[in-house]
């Protein structure tokens, strides 16, 4: 049998599909998939450094797409979960996918199948309030801005839904965990980083970034939002249920009376 | 833009139209056209939730609450002395765009208190919605009150630039309507239905032919009644719902819990309590309907007219129908598993997906999310053990009800509580 070897790639998901075609490719017997710099050996294990082939990648990518469409989304959501491990998860997961027959069954009853469904799921529901959570400012250069905060790294997910319905506006979302932005220039959507000198969230201090209009609709929003509840049914667990605190900094219809 | 006027109007305004239930925002597959803004989300998105926990997706606003009518259960009724406004077109026009852009909503759902006639506040809802597509070329969802006594020529072009158009019926008894809108008539509430149903009908046929058929209201249209206004039972309330479903095909009706909003000797008094849990029952009813494939005479008939209020809908017809149990859920049919209480549709596909693998046990089931406290009565599966005692429909609520909590439980628990 041959000695197990952890492999480190760079982080990218691309990265990670180069690193299973690899282990598909050389018949490795693998101990772990890890990234770059965040690696840590195994007692019994050698390393190899896979470099990113975009090609290898496209590969791996088509085949799990093949076996089923539904396999290739749950793969690439829950390796946006960023999950410690999921690499490792994910590559069982994958060689389960490939041992079917046709990829459309997956056993529910097996804990791989299931936790991968249930990452994707997460990824997929933070993606969805994304949607919903985003809430954009106009600037004075006429760009609706918006920051945020997610759970995970949805950015990707999200960019082709904001493309689609905000196709004559100028656009840009931040992630300040993870430090970079997508920005819409009415033709397509890049990626940005920038040196944001504050983090816009609805504090009561007005910024000069924004035209004044832009606290006029808050305020408007954050009066509707008040006007529309039902005093008499009440239901703060509910409440919070649906719009957990943690996303409450960026909502304008959560800011305080002034 | 005069903000504070504006400011004054929407407050009115959105104060008045709370008592809407409906703010989906799904259905519809409208599409962003020539770099224009918006389109519809076809499963819809909430992008924020009131304080009392419903969803916000559409701006959702009368236009005006000047009405003419006097229907007892209405806040915007002409006796009642409350602050009156109206919108001009361009304003509601405005308020949309901007909030549509700021991501705020899915889109716009305008109703109205009915001034002058029908006919010419039915022409005002539609001339926003036409200015919307038109003008702006808005390609987000529209949700538009179809006024009771609306003429048909107005409902068409209504449906034209409309994702959906909605009648709310409100009082589900035709006596209970005359007793509480006295000024309404129960055909003026089916007429616009019966005229929008005819022209989706019209409308998927013909696409088959042509696909360039204008849409016409592509997310259907709904309704809602109130619980707890006029004395009627679950059965009234759940036999009209399945009337609507099946003669107008209705997406959705919706039930809502009659809030106190006047003193009225025909009316339950001020300060009273919202009949939030009767609400519950009865949209889980509705959900057993529309995707458990129960019948409506299962769950209530002569003999079971009203809901039981301490366990759902589901449980309580198990309860009464013990003879169907318990079930093998490695070998039951799709639709028997579905009647099996504690598990949801989702779990049914989870479990029909996953036994063709293995047979099922206890642990497997409780991974894939099925609510053993419920369902391990009804049920038996890949392990030894099972419920062997002969338990009558009695003794397993009660076991089910001590091992599970409910927010409601101190409204209608007999057990005095020491405390208080």
């Amino acid at each position: 049998m041959q000695p197990s070897k952890t492999l480190i790639y760079d982080g990218s998901f691309n990265g990670f599909l180069t690193a299973v075609f690899v282990a598909f490719d050389e018949k490795i017997n693998v101990a772990d998939i890890q990234e770059n710099g965040q690696g840590q050996n195994g007692l019994f294990s050698e390393s190899e450094t896979i470099f990113t082939h975009v090609d290898k990648a496209k590969r791996v990518w088509n085949g799990i797409r093949n076996k089923s469409h539904n396999a290739i989304a749950n793969v690439y959501f829950a390796f946006l979960s960023e999950t410690e491990g999921v690499e490792l998860i994910l590559y069982t997961y994958i060689q389960k996918l490939m041992a079917t027959h046709n990829g459309k069954q997956m056993d529910y009853s097996d804990g791989i199948v299931l936790h991968i469904d249930q990452l994707a799921k997460k990824v997929g529901r933070e993606k969805h309030r994304m949607e919903a959570f985003v809430r954009f400012q106009l600037t004075k250069d006429d760009i609706y801005f918006a920051n945020i905060e997610p759970d995970f790294d949805v950015l990707p997910l999200i960019s082709k839904h904001f493309r689609n319905r905000y196709a004559d506006q100028q656009w840009l979302i931040y992630d300040v965990k993870r430090n970079y932005g997508i920005y819409y220039n009415l033709d397509h959507v890049e990626m940005v980083s920038l040196n944001l000198k504050e983090i816009h969230f609805n504090k009561i201090h007005k910024s000069d970034a924004f035209v004044s209009e832009e606290y006029d609709y808050q305020t408007l929003w954050n009066d509707y939002f008040k006007s529309t509840g039902i005093k008499s049914r009440i239901n703060p667990k509910l409440h919070t249920q649906h719009v957990p605190k943690r996303y409450w900094k960026y909502l304008s219809e959560k800011k305080q009376a002034v | 833009m005069n903000f504070e006027r504006i400011r004054e109007k929407l407050n009115i305004l959105a104060d008045a139209a709370k008592y809407d239930v409906s703010c989906a925002s799904s259905g519809s597959d409208r599409t962003n056209k020539s770099q224009g803004l918006g389109n519809a989300s076809k499963m819809g998105i909430c992008h924020s939730y009131t304080e009392d926990g419903r969803c916000i997706s559409l701006l959702k606003i009368l236009l005006t609450n000047h009405c003419i009518f006097d229907c007892a259960y209405c806040v915007t009724r002409k006796s009642n002395d409350v602050q009156r406004a109206a919108f001009k077109i361009q304003e509601v026009v405005d308020l949309t765009i901007n909030f549509y852009r700021r991501n705020y909503i899915e889109g716009l759902f305008l109703s109205s208190g009915i001034f002058k006639d029908a006919d010419y506040t039915m022409e005002r809802l539609v001339a926003v919605a036409k200015k919307l597509r038109e003008e702006e070329n808005f390609n987000g969802y529209i949700h538009l009150k179809s006024i009771p006594g609306a003429s048909d020529e107005l409902m068409y072009e209504a449906g034209l630039y409309a994702d959906r158009l909605s009648v709310n019926i409100e009082v589900p008894t035709i006596s209970g309507l005359k007793l509480l809108a006295p000024d309404k008539k129960h055909e003026d509430f089916t007429k616009p239905m019966l005229k929008v149903k005819n022209e989706i009908v019209r409308y998927k046929a013909e696409r088959k032919i042509i696909k360039s058929t204008p849409k016409y209201a592509p997310a259907g249209q709904s309704t809602q009644m109130i619980v707890g206004a006029s004395g009627e039972t679950d059965k009234d309330i759940m036999y009209s719902a399945v009337h609507y479903y099946k003669n107008y095909q209705m997406r959705r009706v919706y039930y809502s819990g009659y809030v106190p909003v006047a003193d009225d000797m025909r009316l339950p008094a001020i300060g009273s309590q919202v009949p939030m849990l009767r609400e519950n029952r009865l949209y889980q009813t509705d959900w057993l309907l529309r995707f458990y494939g129960f019948a409506i005479n299962e769950i209530l008939n002569k003999e079971h007219p009203n809901l039981d209020m301490d366990v759902d809908p589901k449980l309580s017809w198990a309860l009464r129908n013990l003879h169907h149990f318990p079930v093998d859920v490695n070998s039951a049919d799709k639709t028997i598993l579905a009647r099996i209480p504690g598990i949801g549709m989702r779990s049914v596909d989870k479990i029909l997906k996953a036994r063709r693998f293995r047979r099922l046990n206890w642990d497997h089931l409780k991974k894939i999310g099925v609510a053993l406290n419920r369902a391990q009565y009804f049920m038996v599966c890949d392990s030894r053990h099972w419920e062997r005692r002969d338990l009558d429909a009695e003794k397993i609520k009660g076991m089910i009800l001590q091992t599970s909590s409910g927010k409601f439980r101190n409204q209608y628990s007999t057990q005095l509580s020491l405390f208080n």
